[in-house]
């Protein structure tokens, strides 16, 4: 006898395709079980955890200078578990730069990189840089000394490359200064361009990654 | 190997991943809807009583209107809400006297005193109050609403500012 939810479950595994779903994309083989292998999921799960809080943080950061630092302040010291949102994001942004970049050198190191994965790769690196930008436009949002003073320095960095040094600078303050401009630009990067970036070139990894399987591990014959 | 009743591997796996997930998602779900409902949940804090007017200088009969300022901390910002209303001296009597808010009890507009319709008029959808403050015609669905009051010593018409209903 099938109960309700079995019903339930065979109507929409027969026009949604859920099974076939689930062996596809959770049901794949793994060459021998290998802790390494599960740091790229954990780039994931990161992310996804940095897009959750992200989103609840923005229902009361202001990106304005007048109000950003205080929004944070109230953030953190007036609204329930506000400090447990806010800490899960900062720290959780440190621990994703790390993981992905110890995901990057498992793979280097398992030379998975090589044909047919290099666009695997290249993807990935498009990946590791947004992971780098998004950590680098989230710093100045809490417009405190350490956030202005950071990103004065960082786009100065960026200011000193030849020839076009000047004009990066000034398109990623919004202008020759730090001002309103820049806060309201990192901000936009911050939640809109970079994770649509990513959210995109993720699908494309993760795409790759399922339609040539996991490398298997190089041996003696390699 | 596996009888009918044993656990396999595998669904030990997937029962223990689903158990873990399980934790983690109500542990930063349950947190999360609190961090949303937090500034609902707040204990709105009653205003100080004001001073809105010396009760000698309001003549008896004539409504005298009166307007002030509640201020409150909403989340970093302060805002700053004008409110108003009339004192009403119904005799010689310091006693006899009646405050009623000015907010038009259908879509918030201020009403004013019209000396020629003995009434208040609400400018938005034309709606008559009289000089109770019942609804004498037009869309508001109750009368004007009215502040608790005292005098003090020094002849002071002081009002607690927090509107009540008028039955
Ligand atoms: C947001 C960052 C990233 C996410 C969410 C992510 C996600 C994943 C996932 C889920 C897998 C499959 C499981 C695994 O092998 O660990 C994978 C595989 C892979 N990733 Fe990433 N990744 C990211 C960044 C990178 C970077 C920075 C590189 C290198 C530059 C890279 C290169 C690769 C390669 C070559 C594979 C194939 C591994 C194999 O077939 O053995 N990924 N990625
Ligand atoms: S708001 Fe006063 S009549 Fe509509």
């Amino acid at each position: 006898m099938r109960n309700a939810w079995q019903t339930l479950f065979a109507w929409l595994d027969e026009r949604l395709g859920l099974h076939s779903l689930y062996q596809n994309l959770l049901d794949r083989p793994e060459p021998r079980g290998n802790w390494w292998n599960t740091l790229g999921s954990a780039s994931l799960f990161l992310f996804l955890l940095q897009v959750a809080t992200g989103i609840f943080l923005t229902v009361y950061y202001n990106p304005s200078p007048d109000h950003a630092y205080d929004s944070i302040q109230y953030i953190m010291n007036e609204v329930a578990f506000g400090w447990l949102i806010r800490g899960i994001h900062h720290w959780g942004a440190s621990l994703m730069v790390l993981v992905v970049f110890i995901h990057m050198l498992r793979t280097f190191v398992t030379a998975s990189y090589k044909y047919p994965r290099e666009l695997t790769w290249l993807v990935g690196v498009g990946l590791l840089l947004l992971t780098l930008g998004m950590g680098f436009t989230g710093y100045l949002l809490p417009w405190h000394q350490m956030a202005y003073w950071a990103t004065t320095v960082g786009t100065q960095i960026a200011g000193s490359v030849p020839f076009v040094g000047e004009f990066i600078l000034k398109a990623l303050r919004g202008g020759p200064d730090l001002s309103a401009l820049t806060l309201q630009r990192f901000f936009a990067a911050h939640i809109w361009i970079l994770p649509a970036l990513m959210f995109a070139l993720i699908g494309l990894h993760l795409y790759l990654v399922i339609k040539h399987g996991e490398s298997h591990f190089p041996d003696k014959d390699d | 190997m596996s009888g009918p009743n044993r656990m396999t591997r595998r669904d030990f796996i997937k029962i223990t991943t689903g158990a873990i997930g399980g934790v983690i998602a109500a542990g930063i779900g349950l947190p999360a809807i609190g961090y949303l409902l937090a500034p609902a949940l707040r204990q709105d804090k009653a205003g100080k009583p004001v001073i809105v007017a010396k009760l000698a200088e309001i003549p008896v009969g004539k409504p005298y209107p009166f307007s002030f300022t509640v201020t409150r901390v909403n989340g970093w910002e302060r805002t700053a809400n004008v409110f108003g209303g009339f004192v009403i001296r119904l005799s010689e009597d310091p006693q006899d006297v009646r405050i009623l808010s000015s907010r038009c009890t259908h879509l918030s507009c201020r009403v004013n005193w019209s000396d020629e319709a003995q009434g208040f008029i609400c400018p938005c959808h034309d709606a008559l109050f009289d000089r109770d403050g019942k609804v004498v015609s037009g869309p508001p669905p109750e009368a004007l609403g009215h502040f608790d009051y005292e005098i003090d010593d020094q002849g002071n018409v002081v009002i607690l500012p927090v509107e009540r209903k008028t039955e």
